[in-house]
């Protein structure tokens, strides 16, 4: 059993039946049950660099080498980024196709308020955060405004304020964004210990950290009573609204928390890639986090994780093979294939399998 | 003055273009309530079919035939993709919609494969490629082109809607899809029917868009069908004719933006939108009737954001 | 010599969203005259109706039973193949199309490969031959009713299905509501969901009552309205003399 499997192959049912186990331990173990698949993944996922574990055709190298620890990093971010994309989606029931947007705000962010404004990466990547935020405040509160048209309104709107910044971002205004190119890395603002191949292992951690902080955000927040509420938008929003709760008000502050989230995502992205990409302001890039998020399962704790573990593993190592296909050939079409035979996402798989 | 009507040429030539993609998607919206992501697909697979078209035969009876090509194609591939993909889902809105939005993950990337990921030179005749003298300005021909297409599309859709059965079950299934089956109509067809429809209409959107352009790409699609998106928002669903108008208004704001506003046009799009939905969060539901209905139906407490 | 009746309910269950909606639910509708089927709001009239046709919402389920038309089991079909056999159907809503005429509005329900009877239309509804090219959103409440009622009425159909017909219609507009379906029912069996037992009196020869999505009495609905008693029990209103049904 090869250590980067673990997470999807431990069986998502333990963590969420967990509730319902009647009473033969004591209040403190079962409160600590549901917590034992989550710090079991984390130590095995902590451990990873320590392992030379070599796994031909999966891996090009050993799993603590560079090439795979970034490959790691890179899947724990996008398992993060579909994770805070399931709180608007699988949660909330909100469809966006705009979070690519704060993503690449992130990216770019942090990138031009490094170099532009002479911050570190620190200063620089909060400073993106609340200016990230601000603008989910405000453009999500005009996104939810389309109210007659309902979601798909919202859908087309959060589209059309994420287009505007793809284009943007491309067409380089002032040198800024780089074009087509995208930007590399400012290491001059970026800590020591994240710069350099011999340091990959600390952004592998970093990357760890970042999906640590997204579950535990995540997963205590749809815990709390406004989660509740969250699920009840999904379910059925005229009964939230006649019970007296603002639908809108809850609707807004999940997607400000996940498009803050995702500018999280988006300087971790910068790091790991160790640059600024335009494909990260595109549609499709919101698009491929729907299908992570479908794929694993949406409105499922693991799910997403899994789906977007899974897809941006597929995506890196199906492009590093030269099979003379785009990799999104296979993905979009497998993912067509997953909606017909698999409609609750792959956990849902492992679930029924389990019963 | 020249540059104005050189400008308003072009942005109405660009709402032509939009019109084409939009006036599908709002059919298709409209009866079947799926949020078709694979347009932007069948237009870029359409346009490179036309493309080898073209090239292959040549000259302006190349393009003629490349116009029925590209259109056909579109047809073809938005019909088989209802009847294999799409048909099966019925009564499932989320999963059609999916499944749209892997088609349109999916199939630009076989585009690439084929033909990779730069843009190429639509070949565009002689007679296409030169401009005319209006007021003053040098219009390039193909904005007439598509004017008139986008025209004669406007009037055929019109026609078919108002005059024909299949149109007639159409606007009653944008309405009440539940009563058209209740009226013994089997709506499965008319899905069909508007998906193709769609799909020819974006064919023919793709070749028009290539000559436009003068360059073909396997992502133009995706690029274009957010602006029809956007369209669609601020126009409605119907009637045709308010799509049309919201298609225009949506290119000639672009245009005018591009030139005016330091090349801006793509964000002006974006605040022309905001301005609507913040301002008339009840537009585009459909008819002014079926919105006042509906909100004289729906209950007090759903407009809880507040109507201007 | 009864003739079979034309349409067949057994033990149907119907589950919406998970709920338990109808239990049990059966009845005939003899195949003259019209059969009214009653009771308070919410115990599952309309959701009944939908079921037989095969118009429940989404998430809603026959989860037991059988729907008999005709002596054909029609329990899940699809609900235009269930109305090309034959029957017509008049919604609670109306369910007329807002942005057609009344000639298209009409002309939708026209089934091919039969006749169909303007003429008896003109006659029944005098006011919608003069109104056919108006736009049907534009109608009065009243007239939208006869064009719900002549769309039913445009086919030979061998059962015709109305729900809440005089719902939010004035009293005089009552009456004539209650004239036309008289004189439709001449002609063709009709199974009516009403809440006025002025015009059930007038109209019905049979009854079934539901109260919480079970069905709890049926006979001849004469009988029914003559026992205050019993109708105040299972429909919670005295039987009010004459509510526009003159």
């Amino acid at each position: 059993m090869t250590a980067t499997r673990t997470p999807r192959a431990t069986p998502a049912a333990p963590a969420p039946a967990v509730k319902d186990a009647p009473g033969a331990e004591d209040g403190l173990l079962r409160r600590l049950r549901p917590a034992t698949v989550p710090v079991a993944v984390l130590l095995v996922l902590a451990l990873l660099p320590y392992s030379a574990l070599d796994i031909p055709v999966l891996l090009d190298g050993p799993v603590n080498s560079p090439g795979s620890l970034q490959l790691f990093a890179l899947c724990l971010v996008f398992g993060a980024l579909a994770l805070g994309y399931d709180l608007m989606f699988g949660r909330t029931g909100l469809l966006s196709f705009g979070h690519a947007l704060y993503i690449a705000g992130g990216s770019y962010g942090t990138q031009l308020a490094m170099t532009e404004l002479g911050l570190g990466l620190l200063p620089a990547a909060l400073l993106t955060l609340l200016l990230g935020a601000l603008a989910a405040f405000v453009l999500g509160a005009v996104s939810l405004r389309t109210l007659a048209l309902g979601s798909v309104g919202f859908a087309m709107v959060t589209l059309a304020f994420a287009q505007a910044g793809s284009i943007y971002v491309e067409r380089n205004p002032g040198g800024l964004t780089g074009g087509e190119e995208g930007l590399p890395l400012y290491v001059d603002g970026v800590p020591d210990a994240l710069v350099g191949v011999q340091n990959t292992v600390n952004v592998y951690w970093l990357a760890l950290a970042y999906l640590v902080l997204v579950a535990g955000v995540v997963w205590t927040v749809t815990a709390r009573p406004a989660g509740r509420v969250w699920q009840a938008i999904r379910d059925n929003e005229q009964r939230v609204a006649v019970l007296g709760r603002s639908p809108f008000a809850h609707k807004l502050g999940a997607f400000v928390l996940a498009s803050s989230l995702a500018v999280l995502g988006g300087v971790l992205h910068l790091l790991v890639t160790a640059g600024a990409t335009p494909h990260t302001s595109t549609p499709e890039f919101t698009l491929t986090l729907l299908v992570m998020v479908v794929l694993g399962g949406s409105g499922t704790r693991w799910g997403p994780v899994v789906g977007g573990v899974l897809f941006t593993y597929l995506d890196q190592r199906l492009g590093g093979w030269d099979l003379g296909v785009e990799p999104m050939l296979i993905l979009g079409s497998l993912f067509v294939l997953a909606v017909y035979l698999a409609p609750g996402g792959i956990t849902a798989l492992g679930r029924r399998r389990n019963a | 003055m020249d540059t104005l009507v050189l400008l308003t040429l072009t942005g109405l030539g660009l709402g032509a273009l939009y019109f084409l993609i939009a006036s599908g998607l709002a059919l298709i919206f409209g009866l079947m309530d799926v949020l078709n992501f694979a347009h932007g697909a069948f237009l870029t697979v359409s346009v490179y079919a036309a493309w080898r078209t073209a090239e292959t035969v040549g000259g302006m009876p190349g393009l003629l035939l490349a116009a029925v090509v590209g259109t056909l194609t579109g047809l073809l591939l938005a019909a088989v993709v209802e009847l294999v993909l799409i048909r099966r889902l019925y009564g499932r809105v989320k999963e059609q919609i999916l499944v749209t939005v892997g088609l349109s993950l999916a199939v630009p990337a076989l585009v690439q494969t084929v033909w990779g990921a730069d843009a190429r030179p639509f070949p565009v005749p002689d007679a296409l490629s030169g401009t005319v003298g209006v007021l003053g300005a040098r219009v390039p021909v193909n904005r007439f082109l598509l004017i008139a297409v986008a025209l004669l599309v406007l009037a055929g859709i019109h026609l078919f809607l108002s005059r024909t059965r299949y149109g007639l079950i159409v606007r009653a299934g944008v309405e009440d899809r539940a009563m058209v089956t209740a009226l013994g109509i089997d709506v499965t067809r008319a899905f069909t029917l508007v998906f193709a429809l769609g799909g020819a209409l974006a064919g023919l959107a793709g070749v028009l868009g290539g000559l436009y352009f003068g360059s073909l790409s396997p992502h133009q699609g995706t690029s274009l069908l957010v602006f029809a998106f956007v369209v669609v928002i601020i126009g409605g669903l119907v009637p045709i004719t308010s799509v049309a108008l919201s298609a225009l208004t949506v290119g000639l704001v672009q245009q005018y933006a591009n030139y005016y506003a330091g090349g801006y046009g793509d964000l002006a799009v974006v605040v022309l939108l905001a301005a609507v939905v913040l301002s008339r969060p009840a537009a585009g539901t459909g008819s002014p009737l079926t919105r006042l209905r509906r909100a004289l139906t729906t209950p007090r407490t759903r407009s809880a954001g507040g109507t201007a | 010599m009864t003739a079979p009746p034309i349409l067949r309910v057994e033990g149907l269950d119907v589950d919406i969203a998970g709920s338990r909606i109808l239990t049990g639910v059966t009845f005939d509708v003899p195949a003259s005259g019209v059969t009214a089927l009653l009771g308070r709001n919410g115990v599952g009239k309309t959701t009944t109706i939908r079921a037989v046709l095969g118009l429940l919402p989404d998430g809603g389920r026959v989860t037991a039973g059988r729907v008999t038309f005709a002596g054909d089991d029609i329990t899940h079909e699809p609900t235009h193949r269930t109305v090309r056999r034959g029957i017509g159907y008049a919604p609670e809503d109306r369910g007329v199309f807002a942005g057609l005429t009344v000639a298209e509005n009409l002309a939708l329900a026209e089934r091919p490969g039969h006749e169909h009877r303007y003429d008896l239309v003109h006659d029944l509804f005098p006011e919608l031959a003069a109104r056919r090219d108006q736009r049907a959103g534009t109608l009065s409440g009243g007239q939208q009713q006869m064009v719900a009622l002549a769309r039913t009425l445009l086919n030979d159909n061998t059962l015709v299905v109305v729900d809440e017909p005089t719902k939010g219609l004035a009293p005089r507009v009552v009456t004539e509501a209650a004239e036309v379906l008289e004189r439709a029912a001449e002609r063709v069996p009709l199974l009516l969901v009403e809440q006025n037992l002025a015009v059930v009196r007038r109209l019905a020869r049979s009854a079934v009552v539901l109260d919480a999505g079970r069905v709890v009495h049926t006979g001849d609905a004469r009988d029914l309205l003559a026992d205050t008693a019993r109708t105040t029990a299972l429909l919670g209103v005295g039987s009010r003399p004459d509510h526009g049904a003159a």
